[in-house]
């Protein structure tokens, strides 16, 4: 089966992001190179945990002051919903529904910019309100480090996604780009739960002290 | 299409390995670019033991020393073992399995490019005000009191060859679980694809930590952050575990190919099958494992207090158990043999006794209390060099001698071979056992003199006498390397005549699809037990048909080149009054994004060879 | 015969220098142990190193066995060997037990000498019965101050032998790490966060004529240009001299007057040039940034100058017209201006007569 071959509905196999040899390396490599990124991640959060409230003197703010947790906790839900409308694109996906699945990439889109536009605010917030910069001290670096690592990838995979769905608009699904379709939500799905851990870790766990 | 061989001038040459995505080729480049990088840190070390000779000598200045012993540990670990390594899997590992390339013969091409670059760009510091001097651990403290951009160069350089490390890492992972040959089961595959294998998941594992860690190091340098400073909250330990969380596993990742390559020379060499091969892939895996659990044994003095250290201690000790497993398997494989002394095997002999000196003084190192003693002193500077010189750099040695025919399809000369051997041998144990006693005597590490009346000139005169024996032994293998390429006698599938494993069916080099037809794997050593039934070579496991191959691609190294010219924007724009640095950064992660972005917009199916050509091309491929 | 003989003489002297040579010097080799520390280290690398010469014996055999028996002499194709249990549990079993042997001391030895819980127990007075010294690594050089006695010095860390004393160790500007071979293990200086140990000073071993009560310390982690010159030196004396040494820094409460004219001239270039960070009085009560130099209190006294040079007149000179010669990115290069020979002189003589214990 060539992979630039054109497709029906009838001839769609059951996993089509797994049908040609460089759709299944694609699929364990990347697989592979998130287990990476998992570690790096775990090392911001090591990071992290290592300076929280570690400041040079105490009238700056430190994480009980700065953290608003309905803000954070809008993001948090609007990132979720990106995850599950991510999925609902996969869907459409194995059932070769090439508009629907369009349809709900862009919705992600749009969910994964509105989140970072709060994200932006967030930290606009924190410079103007507190005077908490990336160079304010150890706390502060290590925070925006971390938040903002995280914050690259999500501008990443909306980047990415958008030219999937741009690329793509016009020629509809095959086995060639199938694969590429799976992996960027996959990479979604990453970015998600990384996020739910830097809410636990780096919010919740600021709030309690 | 078709790019079999022919004459062609230096221009098409040139273009062929700038755009090249074949795993041969590729490692035609780690292994050029991997030796320019291991003679120039070849002559750093020469003048760091010149300096030594003699007490107060002023050969170098004190800067000037520490940057060599920096770019030294660098250049070696980076920029020679570790390419030189990935220079050898990618010709031999997809050969092995019986694969016709790497799983992403684009990143392959990608992540050599990012290595090159990074190393050029380190290396320029030379150049422009000066090299890193901190150590090539680079610790905290010093390296951001370090004045000029020396670390710069280390940080940035080093994080764009560690991206490109990465990448091969992920490459062979994928080519192994997903590219092997028909029947390749998991146990049946040669111990030199296992360890490719082991050492790829710890790349993948451990890479991410320097990256982190790098990055921070980079933000406080040039970006105003304040991970490392103590002043501001920060603190340096940090730095101490994330190197070393990298940097033990780093060890790992050298020293295990390494052991692959001598297993499948013993048992070439001794005509016999690899003593207790589940065993040795269970240690493999073992000390792989265990690698990420000790990194702390190099924080023993840091005052990480008795628990951790006894903990990390008895984990250090540990590693030895699965390591002596894979001794005596060696020991055992050559038992009962027929032992043929050419080069590599004569490297083999020689990594015996030598690695297993590095290892015993690995454990002592190991007993925490003892080690406040051996910590930072000539004595760990003998253990490393033991492991690195009599493990990595011996089996490098090994594997030129044992792979030149597969991979240039012509014999480097076995009595030059030899000599290079005796010549390093000699001098390397001069160099380095008395080093061992230097540090017991007092001899810190790192130092770029010392006082007379110490007790440390006669060692250090015997150390850089070694060294120059070394550097004979070098000299050598390049004349060898010379005179082979110039005579150019071509060889046949198997010219030393015992091979066991895939690569020794096809032709030396082989074709550029690797297997005509993907040959049928009937257990370890599948061309052993071919020649044994008395056959000529593999028996397909399909018919012959149209093979799939990817297209050349000069985004690899644009891509490359963005960052390499993001790089100097990145460290300049720090200095005061500078204007252009900002501009350059863009300009550099434009043209990055912006091939990344060509790249993904086009599509590239690759092209097919068509079965009648494969057939006419009769002197190629597996001759079923 | 004759020559046979001569020949056996030579090599046994020769054999002979090199043992005793494979020993170092007993000021600074760790071979030589001068206290309980470094005895204790010295036991373990014994203990260490016999088991590994024992694993090096049996491989040895082995391998020379192979080496010997099993060269190629025919075509034949030996027997494919897969493997053997029995042999892989042995070679399995033997190191863990060996590895068994050398963990139980090691852990008993790495929890010993980190037990610093003398440095806790407060006397009535807010103060350790143990004798207690804050160790301030700096580029390059060692300040040593006693809590207890409220008295500082540099370069000369002055100790007691016989007893443990106990170290707080920090650097204040990059990492140090504090060693002295003889007596012991070293400990890194951090620059966030206090390091404790302690070390014992033998009293024979020191009191020898080699040792002659002086031992060697370095530093042993990287720290610049100039790390290879951050040596120090340990004067370990008798609890009684020790007391003695004490009281008689303590009875110096302000800049002792020079005595002779050329030493005044001295003090005054001293005044107006150096005393911003060199103190000439022990006492401990200005803050660390403030002590940006080596007290210099007992200069006369010390071992060396600058931690490498010899204690000599000429060598002071050498040092004070340019000491970047001599200690390259050192912190004093460049904060004054050129010395006349006359003020060398002059310096010189001051200095050198800067002397606690009327000897």
């Amino acid at each position: 089966m060539h992979a630039e071959e054109k497709m029906t509905l009838e001839k769609w196999p059951a996993s089509p992001e797994k049908q040609t040899l460089e759709g299944k390396n694609k699929f364990v490599g990347f697989w592979l190179f998130l287990g990476g990124e998992t570690v790096l991640f775990a090392s911001l959060f090591a990071t992290y945990l290592a300076l929280k409230d570690s400041v040079p003197n105490s009238d700056m703010p430190l994480a009980k002051d700065l953290f608003e947790i309905p803000l954070v906790f809008t993001m948090t839900m609007i990132l979720l919903t990106s995850s599950l409308t991510s999925v609902y694109a996969m869907y459409h996906m194995k059932n070769f529904n090439f508009k629907k699945m369009q349809l709900w990439l862009v919705i992600t889109v749009l969910l994964g910019l509105s989140f970072l536009g709060l994200e932006i605010y967030e930290f606009n917030h924190y410079v103007h309100e507190f005077g908490h910069t990336f160079t304010s001290s150890a706390f502060s670096s290590a925070f925006y480090t971390l938040v903002g690592f995280h914050g690259a990838h999500v501008a990443f995979g909306l980047a990415w996604i958008l030219a999937l769905v741009i690329r793509n608009n016009k020629r509809g699904l095959n086995l060639y780009n199938a694969p590429k379709f799976y992996i960027a939500s996959l990479y979604w799905h990453f970015i998600d739960v990384v996020w739910v851990f830097i809410f636990t870790v780096v919010y919740l766990m600021g709030m309690v002290g | 299409m078709s790019t079999i061989a022919q004459k062609r001038g230096f221009g098409a040459v040139l273009w062929e390995y700038l755009t090249t995505v074949d795993h041969k080729k590729i490692a035609h480049l780690y292994l050029f670019a991997g030796g320019f990088f291991f003679i120039l840190g070849g002559i750093e070390a020469m003048i760091i033991r010149i300096q030594l000779i003699k007490p107060n000598n002023d050969f170098v200045s004190a800067g000037l020393f520490n940057e060599m012993l920096t770019m030294h540990g660098t250049t070696m670990i980076f920029l020679a073992a570790m390419p030189l390594l990935l220079g050898f899997m990618n010709a031999i590992m997809p050969l092995q399995i019986g694969a016709r390339d790497v799983a992403f013969p684009f990143l392959n091409s990608l992540g050599f490019w990012l290595f090159f670059f990074g190393g050029v760009f380190l290396n320029l510091s030379w150049f422009l005000g000066g090299a890193p001097d901190a150590g090539w651990t680079s610790y905290a403290s010093l390296s951001l009191a370090s004045e000029g951009h020396g670390i710069d160069f280390y940080v940035l350089g080093l994080q764009i060859s560690g991206f490109g490390t990465l990448m091969g890492g992920i490459n062979f992972l994928v080519t192994i679980i997903n590219m092997r040959a028909p029947g390749m089961t998991y146990m049946r595959m040669p111990l030199f694809t296992w360890t490719t294998f082991v050492a790829s998941s710890l790349i993948l594992f451990a890479f991410p930590p320097l990256t982190v860690s790098i990055f921070m190091m980079m933000f406080d340098r040039l970006f105003g952050s304040n991970f490392f400073d103590a002043s501001m909250g920060g603190n340096t330990i940090i730095w101490e575990h994330f190197f070393w969380i990298f940097g033990h596993p780093e060890v790992y990742i050298l020293i295990l190919p390494a052991f692959g390559i001598f297993s499948e020379i013993f048992a070439v060499f001794s005509r016999k099958r690899l003593f207790g091969y589940s065993s040795m892939v269970f240690a493999t895996v073992l000390i792989g494992f265990l690698g990420f659990m000790v990194w702390a044994h190099h924080m023993f003095t840091t005052g990480l207090g008795p628990i951790a250290n006894a903990i990390f201690a008895v984990a250090t000790m540990a590693i030895a158990v699965p390591t002596g497993i894979k001794i005596f398997n060696w020991l055992f494989t050559l038992w009962g043999g027929s032992i043929k002394f050419t080069t590599p095997m004569l490297w083999g002999i020689g990594f015996i006794p030598s690695f297993l000196m590095g290892g015993v003084t690995g454990v002592m190192l190991g007993a925490a209390a003892a080690d406040y003693q051996y910590h930072d002193t000539y004595f760990v500077v003998a253990h490393f060099h033991y492991v690195i010189v009599g493990g990595v750099v011996f089996s490098l040695f090994a594997a030129t001698h044992y792979y030149w025919p597969k991979m240039f399809g012509t014999m480097l000369n076995e009595f030059l071979g030899k000599i290079t051997f005796v010549l390093f041998f000699i001098g390397f144990h001069l160099t380095f056992f008395i080093q061992h006693f230097l540090g017991l005597w007092g001899m810190p590490r790192r130092i770029f003199t010392y006082l007379p009346g110490q007790g440390l000139d006669t060692g250090n005169f015997v150390s850089t006498i070694g060294a120059f024996l070394m550097a004979a032994g070098v000299i050598v293998i390049l004349i060898n390397i010379i005179m082979t390429s110039v005579k150019n006698e071509k060889v046949g599938n198997d010219p030393w005549g015992d091979g066991r494993t895939l690569e020794w069916a096809i032709s030396s080099p082989p074709p550029f699809y690797n297997f005509k037809q993907l040959p049928l794997v009937r257990g370890l050593d599948a061309y052993w037990i071919e020649k044994m039934e008395g056959k000529k070579g593999m028996i397909p496991a399909e018919p012959l048909g149209d093979v799939h191959m990817p297209n050349n691609s000069f985004v690899p190294f644009v891509i490359s080149l963005g960052l390499f010219i993001a790089a100097f924007g990145v460290m300049y724009q720090a200095d005061e009054g500078n204007t252009w640095g900002i501009p350059v950064i863009i300009l550099g992660l434009a043209i990055t994004f912006g091939s990344m972005l060509a790249r993904s917009l086009r599509d590239d199916h690759g092209y097919h060879i068509h079965k009648e050509d494969l057939m006419d091309d009769n002197d190629k491929g597996v001759k079923a | 015969m004759k020559r046979l003989a001569k020949w056996r003489h030579l090599l046994l002297f020769s054999l002979l220098t090199l043992i005793l040579s494979a020993c170092g010097k007993p000021y600074l080799s760790a071979l030589q142990p001068s206290g309980e520390v470094a005895q204790d280290q010295y036991d373990l690398m014994v203990l260490s190193t016999s088991i590994m010469v024992g694993v090096i014996a049996v491989v040895a055999v082995i391998f020379i066995i192979v080496l010997v028996r099993f060269r190629r002499k025919d075509e034949k194709i030996p027997k494919q060997v897969e493997g053997s249990h029995a042999l892989e549990i042995i070679w399995t079993v033997i190191p863990i037990l060996l590895v068994l042997v050398l963990a139980v001391p090691t852990v008993m030895a790495t929890f010993k000498f980190a037990d610093v819980s003398a440095m806790d127990k407060k006397n009535a007075d807010g103060k350790t019965d143990a004798l207690v010294v804050n160790v301030r690594a700096n580029l390059y050089w060692w300040e040593f101050e006693y809590p207890n006695e409220e008295i500082i010095t540099s370069q000369d860390l002055v100790v007691p032998t016989g007893e443990k004393v106990y170290f707080n160790l920090i650097a204040s500007d990059v990492k140090h790490s504090f060693w002295i071979p003889a007596v012991g293990g070293k400990m890194d200086t951090n620059t966030e966060n206090v390091n404790k140990f302690w070390l014992e000073f033998d009293e024979e071993k020191s009191d020898s004529d080699e040792v002659n009560n002086v031992f060697y310390g370095k530093c042993a982690e990287l720290c610049g240009p100039s790390h290879a010159l951050m040596d120090f030196k340990v004067k370990a004396i008798s609890r009684a001299d020790f007391d003695q040494w004490v009281s008689d820094m303590q009875s110096v409460k302000e800049p002792k007057k020079a005595t002779s004219d050329l030493a005044s001239q001295g003090q005054e270039i001293f005044n107006q040039s150096c005393i911003g960070c060199h103190a000439v009085t022990p006492d401990n009560t200005t803050p660390e940034a403030a002590r940006q130099a080596p007290n210099l209190t007992n200069f006369g006294e010390r071992e060396k100058i600058a931690g490498v040079l010899d204690h000599t007149e000429q060598d002071l000179k050498n040092w004070l017209s340019d000491p970047e010669k001599y200690k390259p990115g050192n912190k004093m290069s460049g904060t004054y201006g050129e010395l006349t020979p006359d003020q060398l002189d002059a310096l010189t003589e001051y200095l050198m007569g800067l002397k606690v214990q009327g000897k």
